[in-house]
């Protein structure tokens, strides 16, 4: 098994300075890590979350280049090759699958799978 | 019931999941029918098992598009399906496919009537999607039960400008838009299982006010009395609030129909950001001009244009073309008992708008479960128009054939009903009345009226009722005359 | 019956076909391999029986009469195409020991020519990383080197093949994922057209990047396999309907008059010496091939890596909501109430660094944020993608560096997410743009590690690619070097 050594990179900020701006613009308050990993469904701990904060202004740093690039009139580019949407005739032919649903289900009876409960 | 606030005006707009009538479902092809086994209807791709991925249902795209050319909307040439993010148990991917920017159809109208009054509403736009599935609140040890048979069922979802003034104009739009949807055959409009739920988003404003209010939605509404209840009640609620000194709340609301309230739901009070995007395992999805002309000429005459075609063409009155046009199987009957007695369009309209409906009302059927057919109608009016019934027996064969006793020429045969149309056996009657009723006829002829009446009566009791009433009229004044 | 392992699949097709060796003879090889392997960690499931049992249907049908290049040929699949008979976890432990009730199409695909599965590759969790390191079960040991990564994050997949315990791998790629591995390992690492190989029963990472590939020991071998998983899957919207090919047609084709085109921005500052060094001795080597040579300019391929780090995590975060406990997967032992019982589910479920993407995604899609980064993101990759296009009218195929060091030790980046995403940073513009791309081994740099050099061609161009790659292989042996004690 291997260690780990908590030690970032120094070489790799040598040579792409670009990549790890100075002044670091720091999009990200803590309450918005708050708010996303409520938003995301993840159970974060006080101390994660300051973490998660140093390194996602990091991230979101780099990603600053990209926002200084004029796009005016480009069209976003949502799949690589194009095309339009093939259709399926409507025809039901699916097997009944419940058994094997159940079977990696957490929690199940009579054929449902069991959750805590459900609050409208 | 409803209370009257004089001093504001409600302003609503409604959402309605209409259910797609499709075999399979809209991604998958797992079927969508009723009441299955939980979870026996849910396929791989509805469980949002790791690895799967959605194909469209062509079928579902179509039914779109006949309903976008029903309310004479825009069908988009390109529309595109995104994902609307949030976590919920009976949404197993964690994101509905649904249509955000860009939706398959936009704009369009809908005319509703309400008392005499003719209204138009504009809708906004409808999108294709994918049902959730369900929450089984009865215990499981505390628990609750996910059954994911209803997932990814495809809906189309109607959204109207905040058109409708009160819960009235509200009903009727819902009770139109539920019409044509079955019109057009594109969901079958069964309420109770859910194939058409309305959300509605109420507000008001005072009386003369350009500056919509805030508004509440209202969820759950799956009857067009529950509409009505809970937007008056939600009206209710809001003027109270606001006349109180209270400021109306932007949330969502859910109706209980048994305490006649709405409640804010819980589970949404999160403020919710649904953080939209273009679904990256769907292409845009492209409908060409031929496509859609195809759909055209496939297209049912419309309610609207029916109505206009029955006045005009068979002299209807509005009220009854209106009337006939309410659904499409009335009005299918309808041209089936006229195409079968052609010329008698008054006659046909009066019988299944009198004596049919009231039947099916008792019964409490639809016209495709009726025991007796357009033609078989037909054929018993038919026995009117040719003077062999009276009406009176008539309703008396109708009755029979309602029963099962068979065709109406079967029933007047085995019942002896035929009328007496012949002039001779008619005379013959007459004559022995007029001579066993001497006191009548000096009456009749010293100037009273009434005399004559009886004389008619007293025919038609010896013959048994049989008698062709015009005719016993018509003969019995020649010879008094 | 070493030198049976380190037999290509051509030779090992060739061999089973002369009936000097058995598929079954092949699977207990290649099965007594891994087992004596196992330090490396490639592999997170083997179930003898079951890869016996392929094999033995293989021999069945070689008896038949049935024949076919593949037939009775081991390998073994990334753990994240799902399968029926070996658990399928993306290397989480949100899905530890989840079985799948259906095949991948890949996975299909390769059964049904005949080829036999050893087992379940090691890789970065839901495949997000390029170490390996992100694995829940562990990470993998480059076999030149056990102190360094074998790359990722089709880690197991490079490892395996690197080592010869496994004499072919599918391996998925989004950002580099095939690629990067493979340089590090000194392996053929191949990455087709976006759209080419069906997604169906690949587990989702970034839907409009995820592709899946190969590592073999050349380039003729994945002309081979390539060739049965390519084609239209109705099972996938974003499936290209375009008929099979055969993808070794240009094997054999000189790449004399060839253009290829090399970006000067991928040899700027931060290209390390030893990697440059090696690069540009395999472009005098087609230049000795006759192959014309021209520097061309890729201006904004520098931004993929920005451009990436938005639209691959928002593609992740809603891919990755399905893991909620409810239906598979794990679910939090102590818990509150549903809200809760999700929360700590994914909390206890998934790694750091799927959390990470998933925070990030779920931020770039946020109210008030699309525009500024999400729309802005599919934008520049728009522009990214559009340069390729016109690199393309002016050569055939596009040479450089696949990384910008050889294999770095465990550790070296794990702490510092964005020096390790540069790793990516030569692969991600050919993934925004969804053209094929390969790795082939092209020398060694420091401490003795494996260099890659990085070809790239147009959409559907895959047969001249691999041609272009297989006649260097024929002029050079880098191809061949096996890591010491394997």
């Amino acid at each position: 098994m291997v260690t780990y050594e908590a030690s970032s990179d120094q070489a790799i900020r040598l040579r792409f300075p670009w990549f790890f701006p100075k002044i670091l613009p720091m999009p990200l308050a803590i309450e918005d890590v708050a708010r996303i990993a409520h938003l995301a469904r993840i159970h974060i701990s006080d101390e994660e979350a300051q973490r998660t904060l140093a390194q996602l202004n990091d991230i979101f740093a780099m990603i600053e280049q990209m926002r200084a690039v004029d796009t005016t009139g480009v069209e976003p580019m949502a799949h690589p090759l194009g095309g339009s949407q093939r259709l399926r005739d409507d025809v039901a032919t699916e097997p009944d699958w419940r058994e094997a649903a159940m079977r990696n289900a957490p929690a199940h009876e009579n054929g449902l799978f069991l959750v805590p409960k459900v609050i409208e | 019931m409803a209370r009257s606030h004089p001093n504001w005006e409600v302003v609503i707009g409604l959402e309605t999941h209409a259910q797609l009538s499709t075999r399979s479902k809209i991604f998958s092809s797992a079927s969508t029918a009723f009441g299955a086994a939980p979870n026996s209807q849910a396929s791989v791709v509805d469980l949002a098992l790791p690895g799967v991925l959605p194909v469209l249902n062509r079928g579902a795209v179509e039914r779109a598009i006949r309903f976008g050319l029903a309310v004479g909307a825009k069908i988009s040439p390109r529309s595109v399906f995104a994902r609307k993010n949030y976590f919920y148990p009976d949404l197993p991917k964690g994101y509905q496919i649904s249509q955000y920017e860009l939706p398959v159809v936009v704009g369009g109208t809908v005319r509703i009537q309400v008392g005499d009054v003719e209204k138009i509403v504009q809708l906004t736009r409808a999108h294709l999607e994918e049902d959730a599935g369900k929450s089984l609140h009865e215990d499981f040890h505390g628990m609750s039960g996910i059954d994911l048979n209803r997932a990814g069922t495809p809906l189309l979802e109607i959204v109207t400008e905040p058109d409708m003034r009160s819960a009235a104009e509200a009903v009727a739009y819902a009770k139109a838009l539920h019409a044509l949807v079955q019109w057009i055959g594109i969901c079958d409009g069964n309420m109770q299982e859910g194939s058409f739920r309305c959300d509605a988003n109420v507000s008001v404003r005072p009386m003369g006010s350009d500056k919509l209010g805030t508004r509440c939605e209202i969820k759950n509404l799956n009857s067009f009395r529950f509409l009505e209840q809970a937007i008056e009640h939600e009206v209710d609620r809001q003027i109270e609030l606001i006349e109180g000194g209270g400021t109306v709340v932007q949330e969502t609301r859910l109706y209980d129909p048994d305490r006649d309230e709405t409640r804010a739901m819980r589970s949404k009070e999160d403020a919710q950001d649904y953080r939209y995007f273009p679904d990256p395992d769907l292409l845009p999805l492209v409908i060409a001009d031929d496509w859609i002309e195809r759909v055209r000429a496939e297209m049912p005459e419309l309610p609207e244009a029916k109505r206009a075609r029955l006045e005009r063409e068979h002299g209807l009155a509005p009220y009854d073309a209106a009337a006939l046009t309410a659904t499409r199987e009335m009005a299918d009957w309808f041209e089936a008992t006229l195409a079968a007695l052609p010329g008698q369009a008054k006659l046909c309209a009066n019988w299944i708008m009198g004596e049919v409906s009231a039947r099916l009302n008792r019964d409490e059927i639809e016209l495709a479960q009726a025991p007796i057919t357009a033609t078989a109608l037909a054929g018993l009016l038919a026995r009117v128009v040719d003077g062999t019934l009276s009406g009176k027996m008539a309703k008396e064969v109708f009755d029979a054939m309602w029963a099962g006793e068979g065709s109406a020429d079967a029933i007047i045969e085995a019942r002896g009903l035929k009328q007496i149309s012949d002039s001779g056996a008619i005379e013959k009657i007459i004559d022995d009345v007029l001579a066993a009723n001497p006191k009548s006829v000096e009456e009749f002829r010293a100037g009273k009226d009434k005399a004559f009446n009886a004389l008619v009566g007293q025919v038609m009791k010896a013959s048994k009722g049989k008698a062709n009433p015009q005719q016993v009229n018509d003969l019995l004044r020649a010879k008094l005359g | 019956m070493s030198e049976l392992a380190q037999s290509s699949v051509a030779e090992l097709g060739r061999l089973l076909a002369a009936k000097q060796v058995s598929a079954v003879e092949l699977a207990e090889l290649f099965l007594a391999r891994i087992d004596a392997h196992r330090d490396l960690n490639a592999f997170l499931d083997v179930r003898p029986e079951a890869t016996l049992a392929q094999a033995r249907d293989a021999d069945r049908r070689r008896a038949q009469g049935e024949t076919g290049a593949l037939l009775g040929v081991p390998m073994a699949h990334k753990d994240i195409f799902v399968t029926r008979e070996w658990a399928s976890t993306a290397s989480s432990k949100m899905l530890e020991g989840y079985m799948s009730p259906f095949d991948a199409t890949v996975v299909e695909q390769l059964r049904t020519a005949g080829m036999v599965c050893l087992g379940k590759l090691n890789c970065d969790e839901f495949a997000m990383g390029s170490s390996n390191e992100n694995s829940a079960y562990g990470p993998v040991l480059n076999p030149w080197d056990k102190g360094a990564v074998p790359g990722g994050s089709s880690g197991g997949s490079s490892a395996a093949v690197a080592a010869r315990i496994a004499p072919v791998a599918t391996a998925t790629d989004t950002g580099g994922s095939i690629r990067e591995p493979a340089a590090f390992t000194g392996i053929t690492g191949t990455k087709p057209t976006y759209g080419r190989p069906s997604r169906w029963g690949m587990i989702a990472f970034a839907s409009s990047l995820d592709t899946a590939g190969l590592m073999t020991h050349s380039a003729e071998d994945a002309a081979l396999v390539l060739s049965s998983m390519l084609g239209f899957d109705p099972k996938d919207s974003t499936s290209v309907d375009r008929p099979a090919e055969d993808c070794a047609r240009d094997l054999a084709k000189p790449v004399k008059g060839l253009r290829i085109g090399v970006p000067k921005e991928f040899f700027g500052a931060g290209l390390s010496p030893d990697v440059e060094q090696a690069v540009r001795a395999a472009l005098d080597v087609y230049r000795g091939l006759g192959a014309e040579i021209r520097e061309i300019s890729l201006p904004n391929a520098a931004l993929g890596i920005p451009v990436y780090y938005v639209v691959a995590p928002a593609e992740c975060s809603s891919n990755l909501s399905r893991f909620d406990g409810v239906r598979y997967g794990h679910r939090a032992k102590h818990h509150g109430d549903l809200a809760d019982m999700i929360k700590r589910s994914r909390a206890e479920g998934l790694g750091p660094e799927p959390k990470r993407r998933i925070l990030i995604g779920a931020y770039v899609l946020s109210h008030g944020y699309y525009d500024a980064y999400y729309l802005k993101a599919q934008q520049v990759r728009r522009l990214i993608a559009d340069e390729f296009q016109r690199a393309f009218t002016e050569c055939d195929v596009i040479a450089g560096p696949v990384t910008t060091t050889v294999a770095f030790g465990f550790g070296e980046k794990a702490a510092d997410p964005v020096s390790m995403y540069l790793a990516d940073l030569y692969t991600v513009p050919g993934s925004l743009a969804g053209i094929p791309s390969m790795s082939i081994p092209c020398g060694f740099g420091d401490k003795g590690r494996p260099v890659g050099l990085q070809l790239m061609a147009n959409y559907f161009d895959e047969a001249r690619m691999l041609g272009a790659a297989h006649q260097y292989q024929l002029a050079t042996d880098w191809h061949k070097r096996v890591p010491a004690g394997f």
